[in-house]
Order: C-alpha cells, then sequence, then structure tokens
C-alpha cells in the first residue's frame, strides 16, 4: 500500500498537536485543545454521515442515532454498572437495529428525497421524545451525567475527560477511524453499486445489483459510526441532553456541516467542522468581548452566530452546493487540465 | 452551536394544554376526561390542518418542502404581538400579520427558493432549512428569549363538567372556513385553476400560455397568507417565544405526509388522526408520550402505504 505524501506529514503534525499548543498558548492551552477535540469528534460524526449523503441518501435522523449512542451507554452504566467497552458495543448495535428496522421499509418501498428526509426527522423527533418522556432514568429535557469513577480517568470507565490531552489523543484516533472507514468504502465495489443506485434505481437493479442490500449496508456503517461518536462524546461530555445530543437540531447541524464543508471528499466533513466550529467560536468571543453589542442585544446576541451560520448555509446551498473543499478542489482540477496555464502551488485546502 | 439556544426553551411549552398540569401517572379512563380529551384533540385537528394545507399547497404546486413553514408563522405572532400592542385592534393585527406572512412567502420564493429551482430536491429542502435557523436567530436576536403574549383571553365554554376554551373552538371554525375559501378559489377562479394546472404539469401549462412564475409567486404569497392566518389564531392559545416553530414544525411536516404530500384533502384527514393520538396519547400518559405515539404511528403507516394515507402512486 502506498502512503500518501498528506499522511506522511499530517499524521506527525497532527500527533505533535498537543505539544504546539502547550508552547503557544500557555495559558489557554485546555480551551485551545477542546476546540479541536469538539472538531475532531463531529467530524467523525459528520464523516458517518457522509457516507449516506453522498449517496443521495440525506437523513435527517442521524440526530437520533447519536442520542441512541449516547444514552444507551450512559444508562447502562449509570443503572447497571457495565462498563462503556461493552455498553459501546450494544449501543452501537441498538443503533444498527433502529437504522436497519426504519431503513429497509424505505429502501424496500423506494421511499427516497423528500420523503425520505421527512420520515427520516419523524424517527429523530421520536427518539428524542422517548428520551424526554424516560424522564425517571434519563433526566428529561435536562439531560443526565455519566456516573464518574474512580478520580476521572479510567481505562475501566473509559473516562478521560479531565486530561484533555488524552482527551484529544481519543478523538484522533476516533477521527482517523472514520476517514479509515470513508477510505475502504470509497475504494469498495459498494461505492459504485450505490453511486449507481442513486443514479438511477431500476437501472442499477437491472445489472443485479441489490439496492436495498447495499443501502442497508451503508446506513448501518453510518448509524453505527454516529453512535460510536455519540457516546465518545457523551464520555467527554460527562453529560447528555436530550437536545445537545438527540433531537433535530443534531440532525440539522450534522447535514448543514457536511454540505458546508463538502460531502463527496474525504476532508470535506472535516473541513465543514472546522468551518463551523471556528466560526461559532469566533463569533462567540467577539461578542464576548464587544460590549457594544452586548448593549444592543442584552443575551440574545448569542442568537448572532446561528443568524450568520443560517444565512451561511442558504448561501452555500444556492452558490456552493459542492461544499468548501469540494469547489476548491475542483478549481483546482480544473486549472490542471488547462496546459496553458502555468500550474500554480496556489489553491490549497 | 445550536444547543445553547435550544437549551433554553423550557421543557413541554407550546403545544399543550393551556395551563392545565396533567399527571404523567394519571390512569386513562374511559370517561368524561377521556371525553374532553377526544372533543379537544378535534379542535386541535382545526389548527394543524390550517397549517398543514399552507404547506401542501406551496408543496403541490411548486413542489418544495418549505422546512422553515413554522418560523414563517413565529413571525406573523411576533408582527401580530407587536401591531396589538402598538395600538391597532386585534383584527387589523391579525390583517396586518397575514399581510407580512404572505409578504415574507413571496420574499422567501423570490430570494432563496427560485435559484434553487433546478437543482436537486434534498438541496430544495435543506435550503430552507438555513431559513429555518436563520429566522429563529433572528427572532431571537430582535425580540428576545421572553415569552410574550397578546393578553386576550377569551375565557371558555362548559358544558357536562368539560371545558374547551373559546379560543380553540374559534380557531377550529376559522381554520374550517379558510379550507373552504381556498377550496372555492381553487375550483373556481381563473387563478385557482391556473395553480392546479401548474400543479399537474409543470412543462405543458407555460406553453398554454400560464406565467409559472407568477403562478408560483402568488401561491407562495397563499402558502404564506395561510402561515399568518394561523399565526392569528396561534396568538390567542399559545405564549410567543423564537423557538416556539419547533414544538410544532415536525408535527406539520408529519401530518403533510400521512396525508400524501400536496393532498390537501389527505392532510386534512391526517391531522384529525395525528391530533387524536396528541390529545388521547396525552390525556392517557405524559404529553410527550402522546407526541411520541404519533411519531411512532407515521412511520409504520409510511412503511404500509409510502405514498401517505391518502397519495395517489406517483
Amino acid at each position: 500500500m502506498r502512503i500518501p505524501k498528506t499522511a506522511l506529514i499530517g499524521v506527525p503534525i497532527l500527533l505533535l498537536v498537543p505539544l504546539a499548543v502547550r508552547f503557544a498558548f500557555p495559558a489557554a492551552e485546555k480551551y485551545y485543545l477542546h476546540l479541536l477535540i469538539q472538531i475532531l469528534i463531529w467530524s467523525f460524526i459528520y464523516t458517518g454521515w457522509s457516507l449516506m449523503g453522498r449517496f443521495g441518501l440525506t437523513s435527517l435522523g442521524h440526530g437520533a442515532f447519536t442520542g441512541i449512542g449516547a444514552y444507551v451507554m450512559v444508562l447502562l452504566w449509570n443503572y447497571a454498572g457495565i462498563t462503556p467497552w461493552i455498553g459501546i458495543p450494544v449501543a452501537i448495535v441498538v443503533s444498527i437495529i433502529v437504522a436497519l428496522l426504519v431503513g429497509y421499509p424505505c429502501f424496500r418501498l423506494r421511499i427516497v428525497g423528500h420523503y425520505f428526509a421527512l420520515l427520516t426527522l419523524a424517527l429523530t423527533e421520536f427518539v428524542r421524545l422517548c428520551i424526554v418522556g424516560l424522564r425517571d432514568y434519563t433526566g428529561g429535557s435536562l439531560g443526565t451525567q455519566p456516573r464518574r469513577f474512580g478520580d476521572g480517568v479510567s481505562l475501566y470507565a473509559l473516562q478521560f475527560e479531565p486530561d484533555r490531552v488524552l482527551s484529544y489523543y481519543v478523538a484522533l484516533a476516533l477521527w482517523a477511524l472514520g476517514l479509515y472507514v470513508w477510505w475502504r468504502i470509497d475504494r469498495s465495489m459498494d461505492r459504485y453499486a450505490l453511486d449507481a443506485a442513486s443514479q438511477d434505481e431500476d437501472a442499477a437493479a437491472s445489472v443485479g445489483i441489490d439496492v436495498t442490500r447495499e443501502k442497508l449496508k451503508i446506513t448501518a456503517i453510518s448509524a453505527a459510526m454516529c453512535a460510536l461518536g455519540g457516546a465518545i462524546y457523551a464520555q467527554y461530555q460527562m453529560y447528555i441532553g436530550p437536545d445537545t445530543i438527540a433531537g433535530l437540531s443534531v440532525s440539522l447541524n450534522i447535514v448543514f456541516a457536511v454540505i458546508a464543508g463538502g460531502m463527496w471528499v474525504m476532508l470535506g466533513p472535516t473541513v465543514g467542522a472546522v468551518f463551523t466550529q471556528v466560526l461559532s467560536e469566533v463569533l462567540r468571543v467577539t461578542i464576548q468581548n464587544s460590549a457594544a453589542l452586548q448593549k444592543v442585544f442584552g443575551s440574545a446576541v448569542l442568537a448572532l452566530d446561528t443568524m450568520i451560520y443560517g444565512l451561511l448555509l442558504i448561501l452555500f446551498i444556492i452558490y456552493m452546493p459542492k461544499g468548501i473543499l469540494g469547489t476548491l478542489l475542483e478549481r483546482r482540477e480544473k486549472k490542471q487540465e488547462t496546459p496553458l496555464v502555468p500550474a500554480k502551488a496556489g489553491t490549497r485546502s | 452551536m445550536f444547543t445553547d439556544l435550544i437549551l433554553r426553551s423550557p421543557p413541554q411549552a407550546g403545544v399543550s394544554k393551556d395551563g392545565r398540569e396533567r399527571n404523567a401517572s394519571m390512569d386513562c379512563q374511559l370517561d368524561i376526561f377521556f371525553l374532553e380529551a377526544v372533543l379537544n384533540g378535534l379542535l386541535l385537528a382545526g389548527l394543524l390542518a390550517l397549517l398543514a394545507l399552507g404547506l401542501n399547497l406551496i408543496f403541490g404546486v411548486i413542489d418544495v418542502v418549505w422546512i422553515c413553514y413554522a418560523e414563517l408563522v413565529m413571525v406573523g405572532m411576533y408582527g401580530i404581538y407587536y401591531a396589538h400592542k402598538g395600538g391597532a385592534p386585534f383584527i387589523l393585527a391579525a390583517v396586518i400579520g397575514i399581510v407580512l406572512v404572505a409578504a415574507a412567502g413571496i420574499v422567501l420564493h423570490q430570494l432563496v427558493i427560485r435559484p434553487v429551482l433546478d437543482s436537486a430536491p434534498i438541496n430544495q429542502l435543506l435550503v430552507t432549512g438555513g431559513v429555518l435557523f436563520f429566522l429563529q436567530a433572528a427572532a431571537t436576536m430582535a425580540f428576545g428569549i421572553d415569552f410574550r403574549n397578546v393578553g386576550i383571553r377569551l375565557g371558555s365554554f362548559n358544558a357536562f363538567d368539560m371545558s374547551f376554551s373559546y379560543s380553540r373552538i374559534i380557531t377550529f371554525g376559522v381554520a374550517l372556513a379558510a379550507m373552504l375559501l381556498l377550496w372555492l378559489f381553487l375550483s373556481r377562479s381563473y387563478i385557482g385553476i391556473a395553480i392546479r394546472a401548474i400543479a399537474q404539469d409543470r412543462q405543458i401549462m407555460p406553453l398554454m400560455g400560464v406565467d409559472q412564475r407568477r403562478i408560483y409567486m402568488i401561491t407562495s404569497a397563499i402558502g404564506g397568507g395561510l402561515a399568518g392566518l394561523a399565526a392569528s389564531l396561534m396568538v390567542l392559545q399559545f405564549d410567543i417565544y423564537p423557538q416556539i416553530g419547533l414544538q410544532f414544525g415536525p408535527l406539520i411536516f408529519m401530518i403533510c405526509v400521512l396525508g400524501g404530500l400536496g393532498n390537501m384533502l389527505g392532510g386534512f384527514i391526517a391531522a384529525f388522526i395525528i391530533s387524536e393520538f396528541i390529545a388521547v396519547g396525552g390525556s392517557c400518559f405524559a404529553t410527550e408520550w402522546g407526541y411520541a405515539i404519533a411519531f411512532l404511528f407515521f412511520m409504520v403507516v409510511i412503511f404500509i402505504r409510502p405514498q401517505g394515507l391518502f397519495g395517489g402512486k406517483s
């Protein structure tokens, strides 16, 4: 296997990031690591979603899978004392079962497009309502916390949160796993089958592709990734709430971040995560430091980032449907295609 | 990023029993409470049917789902609140609200929907999702996160130990009247017939001299106007806050899909089915279980009849 050059440079850089952060921002080390961890964990979830999204299966139901992942694991740990090492696989299995239960009829009956999106939206709401409804166990809309084990860092309880550097490496490993899955699928026969099915289902079926099976396969993988991401996110935050890890806002957040980054390229979801997280952080810091803005809008100024985000999404979908990275890569390719213009090393993503 | 916004929304606010707390452990009894729940569900259905009507019209004609429909209603509610607070009598305030949201519908169509009319359906759906967040956040910034109320109390109607608020009864009546009017408009007027013709065949009708752009604009205005009308009825029953759309938005989509997207009569009947699930389920168990059962029912029905209960084969 040939290792690409970007990986040769990129992997050591990513591994050394905590060191760099420690030297560059000794005062705010935890904050910057927190930002990076958020980006990495969400990138993993976004990558999981984009596995389906890139084949035209636009699901608004992935908030349900992250929610199932987080809640099943935490409830097993809090009430049955089952270690997350078992709890996470159980959570993944549960979310795969839910995905298949919803996916099978959908794909069998060819529910696509609007109907698929709205049906999966109902799934998200259903799971969120169940979480709120089971408030005796889940804490309802206030959310709940995984029970601490010992002083915090524990291999048995898979708790790593107080140690930010360790958390960073956990998140990094998770992210790398996501990219690996993406890469494997990108190179598999399934990818071509699904590409064909997303173009024309009848034609794909006529050349011997079992469309339902292929779609179910990718849905199961995608749901499993989201459940794992949700569980790890819960372990990092040490808090889960029906609106932070499940529900419609999470679903839409996932979809929009991936669209912003670009869902047809491997690092697109990651770019989307970087873009959205950095945008909201920059806005938050700007707002905190600007007395004028706070005076005019009061505490409602916190909605500014969502407003700008919504506006950007509209613009992205209208003018840049391939996302930031997708558009940049496309431009670079076009430049290379025209031989008269000397290729520049410019456009870097 | 949206979570901080949403966390502030109070649990179970919005579409709930007006002021009355339901006990989560209350057993389901086949008695006067049950009948009251059934009848209240019927009254809720009028409102939901009206909300679904506008969305169905838009989808049937333009073939676009406005995910932000509930947020347009929210904008209308704020418009009515401020018009009423500014001294306008309620009826005038309601008219202002309807015109405001109709205008918002046109703006939405011209600025957001038109550029994506030719792209993938899912992009059209998602672009209005961007509008959803924009409107919600803009409302939070402009009006704050406080709960507001127009302060009109109409009292309630009591009979046989049951009580129904007048606002719900009025809502039901107005919603029925609006649906009847829309039906007359679509079946009798020239523009109405043109709208239906466009909905049937988008390729041929422009050749027959129907201006597609104009029809789309009129349809968007009517769809917005219906949202405004729903808003004027909702301010009588519910408090206004920026996230109120999330409380009933998913419900409306579910009703539309259940009735067959674009099928107005189907949406009407589906509204009754869903609201009975919510009202009766909510009175037997806790409120959110009523919703959860409704969503579950919805998913099961779609698996049996993917085109919706009353949708034709497409």
